[in-house]
């Protein structure tokens, strides 16, 4: 029991380890003083994926990188970068797998034009409906 | 009997669904995000000094007509010491490699290359991964291989084996 006790506490004592003794950069966790800034970056940063947890944005994400990351936007943003630069220039290094905002690429085209085509689709089939049950009422 | 096929058709479109799912959970997981900068040229940078008794790096350093290595390590990165035996043997077969250490501290840099070996020949200290977000990297460790003018050729992503030695060394000297 003791040493499946020892394993466990083991499986979390892992990730210790692996990280870094350094402490977090400044703007990690702290926000900027302008909340109108701090806005952008947050936003900007529910967007961005965490290169080490690769399920959440580097937001959620306690990870090393991701908090470095966090503070380098915070600060890029402070000194007037626009979001949507510091987007661009993380995809060009890492590929639309950065970003969680979905781009207008070609592939991406059929999933846009969908609901339309439903749309479409879904009005024809009414109509067609509407139609024979007119002549059923006036047969 | 027109009709009598196109009730067939969400069926169909189901067992397709079903195939791509099917087929999305048994392929092996590929979790490996690559640099879109092999190509490119190096970003510029330059580092403060990373260990003691070595200069520390700048990207001025990779224009200068030989290919080189730069190796993302950090000290206390398990991984970087499982792979600090080939990078001996490829400093010792004649290929220039220079450190970069991320999230360090330069003592600590010291004691990991006292423990393990030191193939640099200059090591920076990235203290905040702002080198190495800049390269396209993902983690630690990750070796890129750099030609003479400056150009990323290839990336190597993970700790180096030695079975991965003479095929970085081939690579290294195709960049000349």
């Amino acid at each position: 029991m003791r040493l499946v006790f020892a394993l466990c506490a083991l499986l979390f004592a892992a990730p210790l380890v692996a990280q870094t003794a350094l402490p977090p950069a400044p703007y990690a966790d702290k926000q900027l003083d302008d909340p109108a800034l701090e806005k952008k970056a947050s936003d900007l940063m529910f967007t961005i994926r965490c290169l080490t947890c690769q399920s959440q944005s580097i937001a959620d994400s306690n990870a090393s990188m991701a908090s470095d990351l966090r503070s380098q936007i915070r600060e890029r943003i402070a000194a007037g970068e626009e979001p949507e630069e510091i987007r661009a220039w993380l995809i060009a290094r890492y590929g639309d797998w950065i970003s969680y905002k979905p781009t207008n690429d070609p592939i991406l085209w059929p999933l846009w034009g969908l609901p339309a085509l439903l749309l479409i689709g879904g009005g024809l089939l009414v109509a067609g409906r509407i139609r024979r049950s007119k002549k059923k009422e006036r047969a | 009997m027109k009709g009598r096929l196109i009730i067939w058709l969400p069926f169909a479109v189901f067992v397709i669904f079903a195939a791509l799912f099917a087929g999305g959970l048994f392929k092996p997981d590929d979790r490996v995000i690559t640099s879109k900068l092999i190509g490119q040229p190096l970003p510029q940078f330059q580092l403060p000094q990373g260990a003691s008794d070595r200069p520390p790096l700048a990207s001025a350093e990779f224009a200068r007509g030989k290919p080189r290595m730069l190796n993302i390590f950090a000290s206390w990165c398990v991984p970087c010491a499982a792979e600090s035996e080939q990078l001996l043997a490829l400093a010792d077969a004649g290929v220039p490699i220079d450190g970069i250490a991320i999230r360090d501290a330069r003592e600590d840099v010291d004691g990991f290359l006292a423990r393990w070996g030191n193939p640099y020949a200059h090591i920076g200290l990235d203290a905040r991964s702002e080198v190495q977000l800049s390269l396209g990297s993902s983690g630690v460790p990750e070796t890129f291989i750099v030609d003479g003018q400056g150009r990323i050729v290839y990336q190597h992503i993970g700790d180096i084996r030695a079975e991965d030695v003479p095929n970085l060394i081939a690579l290294w000297r195709a960049a000349q």
